[in-house]
């Protein structure tokens, strides 16, 4: 599908007007041209999924958004700000938080040190208190050994660490990959809180119905490029389409 | 008796030098991926830079202990800053040939200007003389070189295992990627962690300067010693690096009373048994 088609594709920004404008995005890793040139935007307040099969593109989305690819191009402006040649360290600062996919815990470090790691880069952070709240297991397990805990108590670590930091655009890469459903019934029950907060949420994910229940749009990448988008309430008219983009 | 306990002092000492030399290799290992050949040079350095606080600038030891650490520990950080930083993600094998190059230049440049023979350094007063313990006398320089390595090591354990500082280090030896897209500076990190190796490096070379004088080769008889105290302790360790020094600083010195034609060799062929059981070293992780 065109570009136009994507442009079309409805904001439904629950609090504010656009966060992240991506244009014309570019990635490589080495030789490997990776992103052909990905347009989409998020609106304060959404949360939007980036759908796709295996190899698509998606995460090394996310990844160029947060400038830890190596070769980047295009235009990704945060908050109105062009961020594409910004280092990692100053996009965290602006106020963008990462989840990769592996979860990126630290054996070295007990799961309180996990999770104090991120500095806090601008007020308006979880506590602790709502922190544990939402994740009671972590408080439980503070002096255990960050890679000691199962699949999905790391993946609640992930996600506890970055809600600390005051960022409000978070970045969740294949949250509820290899977790058994009651946890990733858990992690839809965060996501939809945190929207609720007032975070901005940019989801990869591969597990469709689970983004059904949190996303309010798609856009479904496919050989490095946005080849569609579409509302949540335009969901069912487009069931067909996504079954064969995805393959399913 | 008296010769034992005095041999196990020499051990103690020697062992302090390999404990704060090695803790260094560990740190700078650890954070950067480099094999830091040019570790004795700098070593070298401190001594030097002690020498000429006090014979140029009339300034004191104790002065001395901070300065030159700083004074170095800078020094480390241009050369990190200019030359090591290209290294990032290739082989250990050109930091270690490039940081070889760069403790052969220093050490030319020192011996071209200073010779071979020793520079004296004097013991300041307030460590001169010794105590009679019953056992043994034990001179006050010696015994506060043991005690006071003993302290930085376990200072500098503590800023790495139990503080948030030490924290962002070991995650970003983990993985420097994620720890900067949290938000942190890892290549300022990396640079100040290198002049904290190189710091401890240059203070031991003051604390030697009293005890060993002050010579431009002093760091290369020292380093190949220190690299085997490294590779049975365990690259990257940190308490590894501090334990395996103080010991085999004992074991050098025991031996030094109980055989001493091995004194010189005993180091080496527990660093051959080492490599032969353990090769990750008794607490290392795989390199």
């Amino acid at each position: 599908m065109p570009d136009t088609a994507i442009a079309e594709a409805p904001a439904r920004a629950a609090s504010g007007g656009n966060i992240l404008q991506v244009r014309n995005l570019e990635a490589w890793y080495g030789e490997s041209h990776i992103l052909h040139g990905i347009d989409f935007d998020v609106n304060a307040g959404e949360v939007v999924t980036l759908l796709g099969r295996n190899g698509a593109g998606k995460t090394t989305t996310l990844k160029s958004i947060m400038g830890i690819i190596g070769k980047r191009s295009g235009s990704v402006k945060f908050n109105n700000q062009e961020i594409i040649r910004a280092t990692s360290d100053r996009i965290a600062r602006m106020g963008i938080a990462f989840c990769p996919e592996e979860r990126g815990i630290f054996a070295s470090l007990d799961v309180r040190e996990n999770l104090m790691l991120p500095p806090v880069v601008r007020e308006g952070g979880l506590p602790l208190d709502q922190i544990f709240d939402l994740f009671p297991n972590l408080k439980e397990r503070l002096s255990s050994q960050g890679t000691k805990l199962s699949g999905g108590e790391q993946q609640m670590l992930a996600i506890a660490r970055i809600l600390r930091t005051g960022a409000s655009f978070l970045m969740l890469d294949e949250p509820t990959e290899g977790l058994a459903p009651v946890i990733i019934q858990q992690i839809g029950h965060t996501i939809a809180r945190l929207k609720k907060e007032g975070f901005t949420i940019l989801l990869v994910e591969q597990n469709f119905r689970f983004a059904s229940t949190v996303a309010d749009r798609y856009y479904v990448v496919e050989h490095g490029k946005i080849i569609d988008g579409f509302s949540n309430a335009e969901l069912a008219a487009n069931m067909d389409k996504l079954h064969t983009y995805l393959g399913v | 008796m008296q010769a034992l306990y005095a041999q196990l002092l020499v051990g103690l000492i020697n062992g302090s030098f390999y404990a704060l030399l090695s803790l260094g290799l560990a740190v700078i290992f650890g954070m950067l991926n480099i094999i830091n050949f040019a570790h004795g040079a700098l070593y070298m350095m401190g001594a030097f830079v002690a020498y000429f606080l006090l014979n140029l600038g009339g300034i004191s030891y104790w002065w001395a202990l901070l300065l030159a650490p700083i004074i170095v520990g800078i020094f480390g950080m241009i050369l990190e800053r200019t030359m090591l930083q290209w290294l990032t993600g290739l082989d250990h094998l050109y930091g270690l040939l490039l940081t070889f190059g760069i403790a052969l230049i220093v050490q030319g440049v020192f011996q071209n200007y200073f010779g071979s023979s020793g520079l004296p350094y004097a013991i300041p007063d307030q460590l001169k003389g010794g105590m009679n313990l019953g056992f043994m006398f034990l001179p006050i320089y010696r015994g506060w070189v043991v005690v006071f390595s003993l302290v930085v090591c376990l200072a500098t354990w503590f800023l790495i295992e139990k503080t948030q500082l030490g924290a962002y280090l070991r995650a970003a030896t983990e993985n420097p990627t994620l720890v900067r897209a949290f938000g942190i500076n890892v290549p300022r990190m990396i640079t100040l962690t290198y002049g904290l190796g190189v710091g401890l490096a240059a203070l031991a070379g003051v604390l030697s300067a009293p005890i060993n004088q002050v010579r431009p080769l002093m760091g290369a008889d020292l380093i190949i010693v220190v690299f085997a105290v490294v590779v049975i302790g365990g690259m990257g360790s940190i308490m590894g690096s501090i334990i395996t020094g103080f010991a085999l600083g004992v074991i050098e010195g025991l031996t030094k009373y109980f055989y001493p034609e091995a004194s010189n060799t005993v180091v080496f062929v527990l660093m051959v048994l080492v490599l032969l059981v353990k090769p990750t070293g008794l607490t290392g992780r795989a390199a």
